[in-house]
């Protein structure tokens, strides 16, 4: 099948640039912010967008790891997935916003577990979701807040993402 | 995989990744909310055909902080003592609904017999099979091990270069012979310390060295010492003279103690025989792990359970 390149490296920079101006506007101060990446790729994104935030608006940004693989739905469905440690600030969650970031959303369900884990390590003020494509097929009640990129797909196509640090290379393509 | 009966010819990718899982579970039990959903709706039945205090234990906590079902069987009261086979024994445990089967059985041999019989679809875990294997002990003293020698850069670390004593009745040991397999395989130096007559006879093919009293392994430097239980209901043979005998070249004395590298662990998998093959002091010192091994035994049991779940996608 033919491949795609949808988002190039400027591309990406600019749309997380505009996520991380959208996460100042909707907080307008009210609490502490923490990033929390979904691995692998979410980590990497949560970071850029804390240095952008933090660019734009000088301001203390926690950011954590989000392993949502013992929430999974799928579990007993697929083949054992490795897990990885998850780390929190040490000053918790409770009471701050939580913004879960990751790659792509598709049907829900990796978010949905994240809501769960989030639930188990304390409570929020409040939690926001930031993703980089979002490729639509939603299988539960879940949006995201922050999109870097609608990307209208068909089921049969995969979404694939790139980024410096987790694969050499920098883009979002489909094929 | 489907069961998890011996740490034998598991190779050491699966053996760091179980590793790397523990390590996980390990932090799940530090926080405020220590369960979790994963095995939700599953069911872990112990069976328990020989007596057990941490292992079984270890294996509730573990079933109960995944969010499993837990029921518990013990052969004193039940209809064992009616001449119920252990086949019939499982079979009725799975029609009421065990999906995990938890074994600890006198026999050696009684859980790979389960696994491979074809009576039941549950997933078989040894928990201790006669003198045969104690894979979760291993581990958990695997575990133990590497996250006390390289603290926050053991994620994803085998134990290369590690050299480890095991000493005692390494004959009646199945948490002996678990550990050889898996810590050899996850490339440690293994030294088995024993009485001549506490050493099993067909061990040219162990991966170890073998020495017979305890200041010659010592001489050579180690990072841990693993002292094993004198098992006073295995002693019906004149294995050696008497207890301080034993003591005196097996036992990890304040002396030898003393007289090691300052840093050197010690471990001991439970229960022990204070002042017979561990000094009392030793066991209570910052050197000792036996504490860490009893609190480690959960997650190493959550990531096993974890694990083999994976295996119910086909």
């Amino acid at each position: 099948m033919a491949s795609k390149v949808v988002l190039s490296s400027p591309d990406i920079e600019r749309a997380l640039k505009r996520i991380a101006h959208e996460i100042i506007e909707a907080q307008r101060g009210r609490h502490d912010l923490v990033f929390l990446g979904i691995p692998t790729r979410g980590v990497v994104l949560s970071e850029r967008l804390a240095q952008l935030v933090n660019d734009i608006e000088p301001q203390h940004i926690d950011c954590g790891v989000l392993d949502v693989t013992m929430y999974r739905d799928d579990l007993r469905t697929k083949s054992t997935r490795a897990t990885t440690p998850t780390t929190i600030p040490a000053s918790g969650i409770d009471g701050k916003t939580v913004v879960l970031v990751d790659d792509v959303l598709y049907s829900g369900r990796t978010i949905r577990a994240a809501l769960d884990a989030v639930t188990a390590l304390g409570r929020p003020a409040a939690v926001r979701l930031a993703v980089l494509v979002d490729r639509g097929h939603r299988e539960l009640p879940i949006r995201a807040d922050f999109v870097g990129k609608n990307l209208p797909s068909s089921v049969d196509e995969r979404v694939y993402v790139q980024l410096a640090e987790t694969d050499g290379d920098e883009m979002v393509g489909i094929r | 995989m489907k069961h998890f009966i011996s740490t034998r010819g598991i190779d050491s990718a699966t053996a760091i990744r179980l590793l790397d899982t523990t390590a996980d579970m390990a932090d799940v039990r530090q926080r405020d909310v220590k369960k979790l959903p994963t095995l939700r709706g599953k069911t872990v039945a112990n069976v328990f055909f020989e007596d057990s205090t941490r292992t079984r234990l270890s294996f509730e906590a573990a079933a109960l902080a995944l969010s499993a079902d837990v029921s518990t069987f013990t052969s004193k009261g039940s209809s064992v003592s009616k001449g119920e086979s252990l086949k019939d024994t499982v079979q009725t445990l799975e029609s009421m609904g065990a999906d995990f089967i938890v074994l600890r059985h006198c026999d050696s041999g009684a859980a790979a017999t389960l696994a491979q019989s074809g009576w039941i679809n549950a997933h078989v875990i040894n928990a201790g099979d006669g003198t045969h294997e104690h894979p979760t002990q291993a581990l958990l003293d695997a575990y133990t091990l590497r996250s006390r020698l390289f603290g926050d850069s053991a994620r994803g670390r085998n134990l290369a270069g590690v050299r480890i004593v095991i000493v005692g009745d390494i004959l009646h040991s199945r948490v002996a012979r678990s550990n050889v397999w898996l810590l050899a395989t996850l490339g440690a130096h293994v030294t088995l310390v024993a009485p001549r007559t506490l050493m099993p006879r067909d061990i040219a093919a162990w991966p170890v060295a073998i020495v017979h009293t305890l200041d010659e392994a010592l001489d050579e430097g180690v990072d841990a010492v693993m002292t094993l239980r004198i098992q006073k209901e295995r002693m019906n043979d004149a294995f050696f003279p008497d207890a301080a005998e034993y003591t005196r070249f097996w036992g990890m004395t304040t002396a030898r103690f003393d007289a090691v590298r300052a840093n050197t662990l010690v471990m001991h998998p439970g229960p022990m025989n204070r002042g017979l093959e561990i000094a009392g002091s030793i066991a209570d010192s910052a050197n000792s792990t036996v504490r860490d091994q009893v609190s480690h035994g959960v997650a190493a049991r959550m990531a096993v359970l974890y694990t083999l779940l994976g295996e119910d996608a086909s």
